[in-house]
């Protein structure tokens, strides 16, 4: 492969925000919105040619892409494979999306906001390419500036305080996963992760190089009891913030898990599953039960979103097909879902500036399309059959049957609890009294929000009932990834048998 | 004896400059702009002479005075980074009507002692050295001389300097008393572990090489000098002198003092650390701009030192890295103060930077950029610089060295967003006066380029370094 795709999808959406700070401020703004949405929308159809054009059947990177970088032995290497293709094509799809958002939620400043973006999708999409542990930090805490940026500027009232504590939290984790990449690259001479895959890391370094990792991948996904920044950023987050949040930028821990911490750690993998299991639990019981007690509906969603990312850890670290599989689809599905519950409150509270689950009620009688929309998500978000929600839960339920009963049970609960909390919600919004006089005069989704939530209702109902192209997609990447994980951990013992 | 003034046609060219200059000065009238002109152009002049001399070791002067490329880099940078310093800062001076003509010839004095410490391979010729830059950096200190906090920063400068020198000097005696030699390889010859004295005396050559770097405990005179100094001295305090007292430590422990490095190590390690955590803590309960930039200096000199407290070459690459990186930094963040003027006065508060984003767009991008670049976040240049630190820190399995220092970053991270969440998220007070300050405006575009960009080519910086520490 001579041409260099990867390269190009990555760094498309950065010489479009190139332009659009260099073009002139106008009025309207028009111009800058078409700009950004086309260049979106080429990194989109860029991301579905490479999805299309990669050999399913192989678990090998590929479209790999060299360059000396550092020194000549830190090299800028990208690829992907069936894993990371999934999160890649979710990025693109999810940004053209924000971007029409910001029509109407953003009022301004919408040039710099349309180049965070853009900026932000760039180094997302590199999060995904990188083979490299240090191209990965550097794509993976640079989207920390343009995300700070968003919360503070376009944020609500407590934007500050959010956009701090988001910062400063997700700055902390990483840094202790810095000095594990500086420790692992003079451990085994390379950053390259396909490399390290082969040579293997000392048993006795991989706890701690482990525990570094998860740190900052905690923060990140978030898990309990680190997760307290994500409903602040949630909540003060414009719209097209908080979708971007829930959508991809959680999905990068989960991600990190399976590339990172699984192959490279085996041993030490094994011996934290136990933990990991253990805040997994309190992350979708616990935080279940918080999102039940809440009154801010971006509030509540964002709990839900840690009790869903609370399904992901469990499933990665059964280390059972289903429980990775599930896990990967639970993170696309997360990924639609929760972008599309968000774009649902943003709807609402672009019209009458209320978060609050009590200033609305019996939507349904005066904005039906929006009505029918929200509750297609909202069943969604719970796992209802026939929604991809519902396969992801499944899946990990049933890989942590196999590993250990009374987790899945608890798990079980939890499926309860977010069916409780969802209805409650629906129930609270969509139907029940009208109690507030301004929503007999609330106008309905417009065509351009029809077309945002309508194309993720599609594509959520699409692929709840055939799954098949997304687990086909990751099927032999999951297989291999499993299979070299008992393989390292089958000679890591040996030695230690020796 | 021609071909050691060829070797010394740097130091020589930069004195008879200097003289020249000064009767120039003295015996025109309104002489500043042609001084301030023939001034930039010897630094050109004197930086081209070095970039065409040779890069051999050689010594002269019964080996008191050495010319290699370790010197050169440095010479080069100084040269450099008071070019940009002092061309950025023109305006400034005019405005504040310090643009008297002694000005740039003090500094050019001051950049004539760097260079011989430096050069120097023995300690009389370093401690003279040392000596004439202190001077000339007295006056600068204090050259607003009307202005009362000017003058109270040039005697505490003055004071607590001179006192350090002091223990230098003491030390330098122990130094000469116990090995019997002033010249650098006959005292690394002589000096080992068991030589009690001669520590004695590294304790005190050290104490006040840390005063020149401002490292803590020797760093209190630092924020009151930042703040008092005008802007323009406050910018070639925080970038110059501090490369060269940096400088000097490699090279105390490249040569002398080879011998007894773990000694030495231990105090780096104590100052690097304590530098770390007094200049991220501190800085956050600053509101004058100037203050907080001493803090960060503080700080990012205790980043360095833990390249330097490694004990290796590839340490001692990485702090040269990290320093000639934090000049980048500093010129720009400096040259952003210039541009800080309402009703034609500069201000200096973190809050008169309130809302600046909405009615200075170019502006508030270049101060996110370098501070985002300050505290140490990828892609920008200063991530770079901390991540070649802790490389070699962790290459030598000083871990919780590292540890320490990375969580440092977040701490200081704190202070720098304040100043973006300033710029960005607050409402807009005061709008500055039209900027119209090019040559400032071009220092830091040039400055956000090469951070911005640093991430394509991210050895530049190291292959040149690389070759100073191979003799």
């Amino acid at each position: 492969m001579n041409f260099p795709i990867l390269s190009t999808l990555i760094f498309l959406p950065l010489v479009s925000a190139f332009f659009l700070f260099l073009s002139k401020e106008q009025k309207n703004n028009n111009s800058a919105i078409y700009i950004s949405l086309f260049s979106s929308i080429a990194t989109l159809v860029l991301s579905l040619f490479l999805w299309f054009s990669l050999d399913w059947s192989s678990s090998d990177f590929q479209f790999v892409e060299e360059q000396s970088w550092i020194n000549d032995y830190i090299k800028f290497k990208l690829g992907v494979d069936g894993i990371s293709i999934l999160f890649i094509v979710l990025t693109t799809f999810i940004t053209p999306i924000c971007i029409l958002s910001c029509v109407n939620s953003v009022k301004n400043r919408i040039k710099e906001f349309l180049i965070a973006i853009l900026v932000l999708e760039t180094l997302m999409i590199g999060v995904f390419c990188s083979l490299d542990l240090v191209i990965f930090y550097l794509f993976f805490e640079a989207g920390l500036i343009p995300m700070f940026i968003i919360i503070g500027v376009w944020g609500g009232s407590r934007r500050v305080y959010s956009a701090f504590k988001f910062f400063l939290f997700t700055l902390l984790g990483s840094v202790l996963m810095l000095v594990a990449i500086i420790a692992i690259y003079w451990l085994t001479g390379t950053t390259d992760i396909t490399q390290i895959y082969e040579t293997k890391i000392p048993k006795e370094y991989q706890n701690l190089l482990w525990l570094a990792f998860f740190s900052s991948f905690a923060v990140k996904t978030p898990m309990w009891p680190v997760h307290t920044w994500l409903p602040d950023a949630h909540v003060e987050a414009p719209t097209a913030g908080s979708v971007i949040l829930a959508a991809i930028l959680l999905k990068m821990a989960g991600y990190g898990f399976l590339r990172f911490s699984i192959p490279l750690f085996p041993v030490a993998t094994e011996f934290f599953t136990p933990l990991v299991f253990f805040l997994s639990i309190i992350a979708i019981i616990y935080t279940s039960l918080v999102a039940l007690m809440q009154d801010d509906m971006k509030k509540l969603i964002a709990y839900s979103s840690v009790a869903h990312m609370g399904y992901v850890t469990l499933g990665i670290f059964t280390l059972t097909k289903q429980g990775i599989e599930g896990s990967i689809f639970q993170m696309i599905s997360h990924g639609l879902i929760s972008a599309a519950l968000f774009l649902c409150v943003g709807v609402v509270y672009d019209r009458l500036h209320s978060r609050q689950i009590s200033t609305y009620g019996g939507l349904v009688n005066y904005i039906p399309k929006y009505s029918f929309l929200f509750l297609v998500f909202a069943l969604a978000a719970l796992g209802l059959p026939g929604t991809t929600g519902f396969l992801g839960e499944f899946l990990v339920l049933t890989g942590s049957f196999q590993k250990n009963y009374l987790v899945a049970v608890l798990a079980t609960f939890g499926v309860v609890l977010g069916a409780a909390y969802m209805l409650w919600l629906t129930k609270r919004i969509i139907f029940g009294q009208t109690k507030n006089e301004e929503i007999k005069n609330l106008k309905d989704a417009n065509r351009l929000e029809v077309l945002m939530l309508g194309t993720l209702a599609i594509f959520i109902v699409f692929f709840g009932f055939y799954p098949t192209p997304l687990m086909e997609t990751f099927n032999v990447s999951v297989d291999n990834l499993i299979l070299n994980f008992n393989q390292d951990l089958d000679n890591f013992k040996l030695v230690k048998n020796d | 004896m021609i071909n050691s003034l060829n070797i010394l046609l740097p130091e020589v060219f930069l004195t008879l400059s200097i003289f020249s200059i000064l009767m120039i000065g003295v015996f025109t009238k309104k002489s500043f702009n042609l001084v301030f002109n023939l001034s930039t152009i010897t630094l050109l002049v004197t930086a081209g002479i070095i970039v065409n001399s040779s890069n051999v070791s050689e010594k002269i002067f019964l080996d008191s005075f050495m010319k290699d490329s370790f010197s050169n880099f440095f010479k080069i940078l100084i040269l450099i980074s008071s070019l940009f310093v002092l061309n950025s800062s023109r305006n400034f001076i005019t405005a504040k009507k310090i643009n008297k003509f002694e000005y740039p010839i003090i500094i050019l004095i001051s950049i004539l002692g760097m260079f011989f410490m430096l050069s120097s391979n023995d300690i009389i010729l370093f401690y003279l050295g040392l000596e004439l830059q202190s001077l000339a950096l007295y006056i600068l200190a204090s050259i607003d001389r009307d202005n009362l906090r000017s003058s109270e920063s040039g005697i505490k400068y003055f004071v607590l300097s001179a006192l350090s020198s002091g223990l230098l000097l003491y030390g330098c005696s122990l130094l000469y008393g116990f090995t019997g030699s002033t010249n650098f390889d006959l005292i690394a010859e002589q000096l080992n572990e068991d030589n009690t004295g001669a520590i004695f005396a590294m304790v005190f050559i050290l104490v006040g090489l840390a005063f020149k770097v401002s490292a803590v405990p020797f760093h209190m005179w630092t924020p009151d000098v930042y703040e008092g100094a005008p802007t323009s001295i406050t910018s070639f305090f925080a970038v110059v002198p501090k490369v060269v007292g940096l400088a000097l430590l490699i090279k105390f422990m490249f040569i002398p003092f080879s011998n007894i490095i773990l000694e030495w190590q231990t105090i780096i390690i104590f100052i690097s650390i304590a530098s770390m955590i007094l200049g991220a803590v501190a800085a956050i309960v600053q509101k004058n701009l100037k203050r907080l930039l001493a803090y960060s200096s503080i700080g990012h000199v205790g980043y360095a030192l833990a390249g330097v407290a490694t004990g290796e070459a590839s340490g001692y690459e990485s702090a040269v890295v990290y320093i000639s990186i934090y000049v980048v930094m500093n010129i720009g963040a400096f040259s952003c103060l210039y541009l800080m003027k309402k009703n034609g006065e500069y201000k200096e508060n973190i809050s008169d930077l309130s809302g600046v984003s909405k009615k200075h767009p170019a502006l508030a991008i270049s101060f996110l950029i370098i501070l985002f670049s300050l505290a140490g976040i990828p892609p920008l240049g200063g991530f770079f610089a901390k991540f070649y630190v802790f490389s070699s820190v962790i290459e030598q399995e000083m871990y919780s060295l590292a540890i320490i220092g990375l969580l440092t970053t977040v701490i200081s991270a704190f202070y720098y967003l304040r100043i973006i969440k300033t710029i960005y998220f607050d409402d807009s007070v005061i709008t500055f006066d039209p900027i119209k300050d090019r040559f400032a405006q071009f220092t830091i575009f040039l400055s956000c380029t090469v951070l911005l960009t640093f991430f394509l080519y991210p050895s530049f910086l190291n292959n040149i370094v690389n070759s100073l520490f191979i003799n």
